[in-house]
């Protein structure tokens, strides 16, 4: 099926036709009895996963398929920051990996998923804040990851509605900021990996829930029981998310991961008066403005796992408390809307990206509250630990594993990293 | 807010609470005599159930004292409280 290709040509062409021209972006085929792979999961990790399965790997024969619609679970619900500052080696390498693809995503998909490189702030306010954070520039330095180091006046002339004054409950005593960082659109990278991997062949299957997992004699994978029928695969990847421990326990897999309420909440709309991302872990305030003009604000987790997709409003509040501390002039705005996504915490608060003890069984999971600037690197490495049955060396060590054999990679304990 | 019925101090709002993650998960009287696997699954493994969830909470900013709850995480319900120490109840209708 030829695919329209979008472009400044395509659009002045569709204005003149009053944009009638315009064609679905991928199928909505139904199932086949039997697939090459199958992704479980269709947010941006899973059509992803696809996508590179088929790009790079010469699979043809895939689907993914979707409890309920594509991008309508964590892609569509967080607050879009990317960036790569991590502490350890391992997270360094995987995160950084995937901001680089980031920066080429929409050509690459022919699909502008409005990535924005406006530079991401992390701020200090405390002695231990300020070591922590100076910790972390010098790693990401000499892991070829950009950081630096700016006193208060220089967080505030990159920033310039920040409060950087004294009497303050925290004051900023200096922030660490990463120019690579910035934002994306959430909803154009899901719809951007399922336009490019519909037009590879890959079916895209929405309302198709796995209800169970059929095994053969050796312990291997060999069907998806689903809403919409019988599936035989000989390779599953399940990129989940908030559900992961329900769908693995289908296939009696048990994981270290807790699924916990988180939220986010975005302003009314006003002019463009937020340049950069700016995000606080001491105080639990992170921001950044659309290009609607709304600000977006990522809350906090609530204390107890849930799947509710909601959360409590004094989490909402305590954020804002914070923000407006720290950007007086927002006081008087108001909130337009709340709302909140499951995410799958590890105790470490690094992600798994492994084979499980199930054959022809891969798992994608655990990024916790901070998935969503992972997508593409995620996905390309998922697809290459399906395609080939053996992880990529850059998530290689993000096994299930490492928490048996001691090999954490405890971004839980580098505090300065929001999780 | 949940609205939290301590056994000891009766409905109390969430925030004078803490959470302790699932319940009945025993820790081995010697672990030094545990295998590396069995010792993963109680320090990391977890239920994470979609549905009926037996978990502990801590009154911390009351009574201070650790007690069990039994809530349904996909409504947020709580269906039982128990003290610590009680069998997990059985609820009327099964565990749904």
């Amino acid at each position: 099926m030829r695919r329209q290709t979008f472009s400044a040509l395509a659009l002045i062409k569709g204005a003149l036709i009053a944009h009638r021209g315009w064609q679905p972006q991928w199928r909505k085929p139904e199932p086949k009895p039997s697939y090459d792979a199958v992704i479980v999961g269709g947010g941006g990790h899973g059509l992803g996963a696809a996508y590179y399965l088929a790009k790079e790997h010469g699979f043809t024969n895939i689907a993914v398929l979707e409890k309920g619609w594509i991008g309508g679970g964590n892609t569509g619900r967080n607050t879009t920051i990317i960036r790569s500052n991590y502490l350890f080696n391992e997270s360094a390498a995987l995160y950084d990996h995937s901001l680089k693809m980031w920066e080429d995503l929409s050509q690459v998909l022919n699909y502008n998923v409005m990535f924005s490189p406006r530079g991401v702030m992390m701020l200090a306010h405390t002695v231990h804040d300020i070591q922590v954070s100076k910790r972390h520039v010098h790693a990401n330095r000499c892991n070829g990851v950009d950081n630096e180091w700016l006193e208060p006046e220089q967080a505030k002339e990159f920033c310039p509605p920040l409060n950087i004054s004294d009497n303050i409950r925290y004051p900023v005593l200096g922030a660490a900021l990463q120019r690579r960082g910035g934002t994306a659109r959430h909803d154009a990278v899901a719809w951007g990996y399922a336009r490019a991997a519909d037009a590879l062949g890959v079916d895209i299957i929405e309302n198709c829930e796995v209800t169970g997992f059929q095994l053969g004699a050796n312990g291997a994978v060999e069907a998806l029981e689903t809403t919409r029928g019988l599936i035989r695969s000989r390779k599953v990847g399940v990129s989940a998310a908030g559900s992961t421990s329900v769908v693995l326990g289908l296939a009696g897999i048990r994981l270290p991961l807790e699924s916990f309420p988180l939220q986010a909440l975005v302003s009314e709309p006003i002019k463009p008066v937020f340049p950069c991302v700016v995000m606080s872990n001491t105080i639990h305030a992170y921001v950044s403005q659309s290009d609607k003009g709304e600000l977006v604000i990522g809350a906090g987790t609530d204390a107890y796992t849930s799947y509710t997709q909601r959360g409590a409003l004094h989490i909402n509040s305590h954020t804002l408390d914070a923000v407006c501390e720290l950007f007086p002039q927002f006081r008087r705005l108001r909130m337009m809307r709340n709302w909140g996504g499951i995410v799958d915490v590890t105790p470490d608060r690094s992600p798994i990206i492994a084979k499980t003890p199930v054959p022809g069984l891969y798992v994608n999971c655990g990024w916790g509250t901070g998935g969503f600037k992972a997508t593409p690197g995620s996905a390309h490495v998922f697809a290459w630990t399906i395609a080939r049955d053996e992880p990529h060396p850059i998530n290689a060590p993000f096994t299930i594993e490492r928490f048996r054999d001691g090999h954490l990679i405890d971004e839980a304990a580098a505090a300065a990293v929001a999780h | 807010m949940l609205l939290i019925a301590c056994p000891y101090c009766g409905n109390r709002p969430e925030i004078e609470f803490s959470y302790g993650g699932e319940a009945h998960l025993v820790r081995a009287a010697n672990p030094a005599l545990l295998d590396d696997q069995t010792w993963t699954d109680f320090l990391y493994m977890r239920s994470n159930t979609k549905g009926v969830y037996a978990e502990r909470w801590r009154h911390v900013r009351g009574c201070g004292r650790f007690f069990n709850a039994l809530r349904d995480t996909t409504t947020d319900h709580f269906l039982a409280v128990y003290k610590t120490g009680e069998p997990r109840p059985a609820l009327d209708g099964g565990d749904a």
